[in-house]
């Protein structure tokens, strides 16, 4: 062999399966039973809410690289897994156009202009649900129940619609946890039902592809805290937006800390704004702004968690 | 024994094994190459004279080179018959190295240094390290160092713990199993001259638990020597790294920058250990090694022993030739083998294994951009930041990468092995490694 067509690189010359475009459709995958549950329960507006805003994310990254004359990158699933994401985290009814206009601001201005793909500080949907619900409160606010209704409700014609939060904080009632557990309230498309959402994120910590320290901490944070309040710690934990942000938007790789340490930290911070912004905050819900502060953090944890080198001790005598 | 919960260490990442085409098969001895091509210089250390001319006749285990530094180790001749060459030929780290070549007369005449000894009992330590250096013996692991020379303790130091490392960590490599499986006694004997030799009386054989019969076999001929124990370790990439090790066994952590021996180690190859036994009983030098030749374009995939200097060439051809053409030729490990343009080049003391690697297997990969996951930090094994060293590498930043550890990097691969983005970034270290030491270089110079 005089070794033409021989190829030489530099170890390893072996690589573990699991690529970014896998870890995104597995993503993809695994919030595939939340987005079944948000179509059982708010109809085929919901699926339309997906492809809007799945379409949106994606056209507008791939026209953005085209017009700047750039790699066109979609196929990585990052922009579909977005989209998906901004769709699960908005109210059913919402008009499509502005979904799509939360799609493509997050992949714009909350993305692109930052270098595209791992350059981001926010995450890219939680800020296009911010701006959407900046920009029409109104509609972004306004709930729809579910096919099924709520009989847990006394009085069902005093209370408008409204989100289990939103019922528990400003009258009181406080919605039966099989109900929040199942998802038959009302609520985002995709974050009523804890067990459709339980089952994609089982998928993702068996994947390997998130770890358990940021969901973990972040849920217990907001499990303690909220006891320490005198707060019923399960409501808090299945109720509104937690399990969603906690395993699908809190451990978006780009956005969160790299370091072990770091992760648990962001965790605890995300649960700590996320009680205050419940317990005291003008909104019922804070999930959302919760993961948006500490992604600001992000870095500067990292910078405060580094690991310990090994080797790094006293020499041994 | 069979209790004993398997050790390890932090980090390090679950690779393929593919050892099952080799580690089943016992060891075949090739008959001896026609013509065998022996670097100088096979080792860490100076590079050896040549003690013979052109034209000489040569016998097995004839020292052919030797040099007067302190750290080196001399090299002798594999096959018996005429020197045909002394000149520079390509050698597995892509340099080219003054060789010598001899031409083999088949008669595998041995020197007349070759011979048994009786009074192996009566060897004082110094002396067993004399006969180490003269065999030429360097680890087998890879790394080639001269193994005497690892044996002193620096000044105000000293060992308390030899260790014998049989974790055999890197995929495809089943050398060291099948040695195991095959020769535990003189692996044992080697350990009890280790032992001897550092005048300690504590040695651990540390053996990943995917090789049940060699931890078997080995913990069967240790018996009754109380000084010396089997520790079964998890099976993970790199146990069988030096420092990773150490920490396995006992617990201690070797400082930045330093060596076993700041904790009071000594860490030796398995495989080493049998040719410190064939040196101090039969007093054959390093001659001859067992080599993997696996991967999934050799018709033959097995374990050989092979003399030193025989081109892999020829090894390939005596291992059936290839089933397919390769596209990547690797002398060592998938991990940390080196690649090679060539396969005009010899089987060293250092050569663990020879893969042939088919498009697929090692097909390169486009990098896509990091998206901070953190899987790089987590499999770490010396747990730095292996995502920020290679960005600034890649930028040029060599003094940051410095400040954040870059020279603590034993390279092992982890972090390119399981990025998802697929970056270099064990390649990109390595490069801020070898910047930062030619600046250092350059400025003791001035």
């Amino acid at each position: 062999m005089d070794g033409t067509g021989l190829i030489v690189s530099s170890s390893p010359h072996q690589r573990a399966a699991v690529s970014t475009p896998v870890i995104m459709s597995d993503v993809i995958l695994a919030l595939m039973p939340a987005a079944l549950a948000g179509v059982w329960f708010f109809g085929l507006r919901a699926l339309a809410m997906m492809v809007v805003c799945v379409a949106a994310a994606v056209g507008t990254e791939a026209g953005l690289e085209k017009l700047m004359k750039k790699p066109v990158t979609i196929e990585d699933y990052s922009a579909a897994v977005a989209g998906f994401l901004l769709a699960l985290v908005l109210p059913p009814d919402l008009p499509l156009w502005m979904g799509a206009i939360g799609a493509a601001f997050a992949m714009a201005i909350a993305k692109f202009i930052f270098g595209g793909l791992g350059q981001n500080i926010f995450n890219p949907a939680l800020i296009g649900r911010a701006v959407l619900l900046a920009s029409w409160p109104v509609f972004m606010t306004r709930w729809r129940w579910p096919i099924f209704q709520a009989p847990w409700i006394p009085d069902f014609d005093a209370v408008s619609s409204a989100t289990p939060l939103a019922l528990w904080k400003l009258n009181g009632i406080k919605t039966p946890y099989l109900n929040l557990f199942l998802g038959n309230v009302a609520g985002s498309i995709g974050e009523t039902s804890a067990l459709a959402i339980l089952v994609g994120a089982a998928y993702l910590l068996w994947r390997g592809h998130i770890s358990w320290r940021i969901p973990v901490s972040f849920i217990g944070t907001v499990a303690v805290l909220t006891a320490l309040f005198g707060q019923d710690p399960v409501f808090h934990v299945l109720a509104g937006g937690l399990l969603l942000g906690a395993f699908f938007m809190a451990t978006d790789y780009v956005t969160s800390p790299v370091t072990p340490k770091g992760q648990i930290v962001f965790g605890v911070g995300c649960g700590v704004l996320t009680v205050f912004i419940r317990l005291y905050g003008g909104y019922p819900e804070g999930v959302c702004y919760a993961i948006l502060i500490m992604n600001a953090a992000a870095a500067l944890i990292d910078r405060l968690t580094v690991p310990r080198k090994f080797g790094e001790v006293k020499k041994v005598a | 024994m069979a209790t004993m919960v398997a050790k390890t260490f932090r980090g390090g990442v679950h690779a393929h094994y593919h050892k099952e085409d080799t580690a089943s098969k016992p060891i075949r001895r090739l008959p001896p190459p026609a013509r065998v091509v022996i670097p100088l210089h096979q080792h860490t250390g100076a590079p050896c004279e040549p003690l013979v001319k052109v034209g000489d006749e040569v016998k097995v285990g004839q020292k052919i080179g030797d040099s007067s530094a302190r750290l080196t180790a001399p090299v002798h001749a594999s096959v018996s018959g005429k020197v045909v060459g002394i000149s520079l030929h390509p050698q597995s780290g892509g340099r080219d190295v003054l060789s010598v070549i001899i031409e083999s007369d088949g008669k595998e005449t041995l020197d007349e240094h070759v011979e048994p000894r009786t009074d192996v009992d009566h060897l004082s330590a110094d002396e067993i390290k004399a006969v180490i250096r003269e065999a030429g013996i360097v680890g087998l692991g890879g790394a080639a160092f001269p193994t005497y020379f690892k044996l002193t303790p620096p000044p105000g130091k000293s060992f308390d713990t030899v260790i014998l490392n049989g974790a055999e960590c890197e995929p495809y490599l089943s050398a060291d199993h099948r040695l195991m499986v095959e020769r535990p006694g003189d692996i044992v004997d080697g350990a009890r001259l280790l032992l001897k030799a550092t005048g300690v009386n504590r040695a651990y054989i540390g053996i990943e638990e995917n090789k049940p019969d060699a931890i078997e076999a080995i913990s069967k001929a240790v018996k009754g020597d109380d000084r010396i124990s089997v520790v079964p370790l998890k099976v993970k990439y790199p146990q069988g790294a030096e420092k990773q090790l150490i920490w396995a066994i006992l617990g201690r952590e070797v400082p930045s920058g330093g060596l076993p021996v700041d904790v009071g180690v000594v860490v030796n190859n398995v495989g080493t250990a049998a040719a410190v036994r064939d040196a101090v009983f039969s007093g054959m030098p390093l001659v001859e090694r067992v080599v993997t030749v696996a991967g999934s374009c050799i018709a033959e995939p097995q374990n050989v022993v092979v003399k030193v200097g025989m081109l892999v060439s020829d090894l390939i051809e005596a291992c059936g030739g290839y089933s397919a053409p390769p596209a990547k030729v690797i002398i060592g490990g998938p991990m940390m083998g080196v690649a090679q343009f060539t396969t005009d080049i010899p089987v060293t003391k250092g050569t663990s294994g020879v893969l042939l690697l088919s498009k697929d297997e090692a097909a390169p990969c486009d990098a896509m951009p990091c998206v901070r996951c953190g899987k790089c930090v987590e499999a770490c094994s010396m747990r730095l930041m292996p995502l920020w060293i290679a960005s600034y590498a890649e930028a040029g930043r060599f003094d940051d990468a410095e400040r954040m550890n870059a020279l603590d990097c034993i390279e092992c691969g982890c972090c390119s092995f399981i990025c998802p983005s697929r970056r270099r970034l064990v390649q990109a270290i390595r490069l801020a490694k070898s910047e930062i030491m030619a600046r250092r270089r350059r400025a003791q110079a001035k």
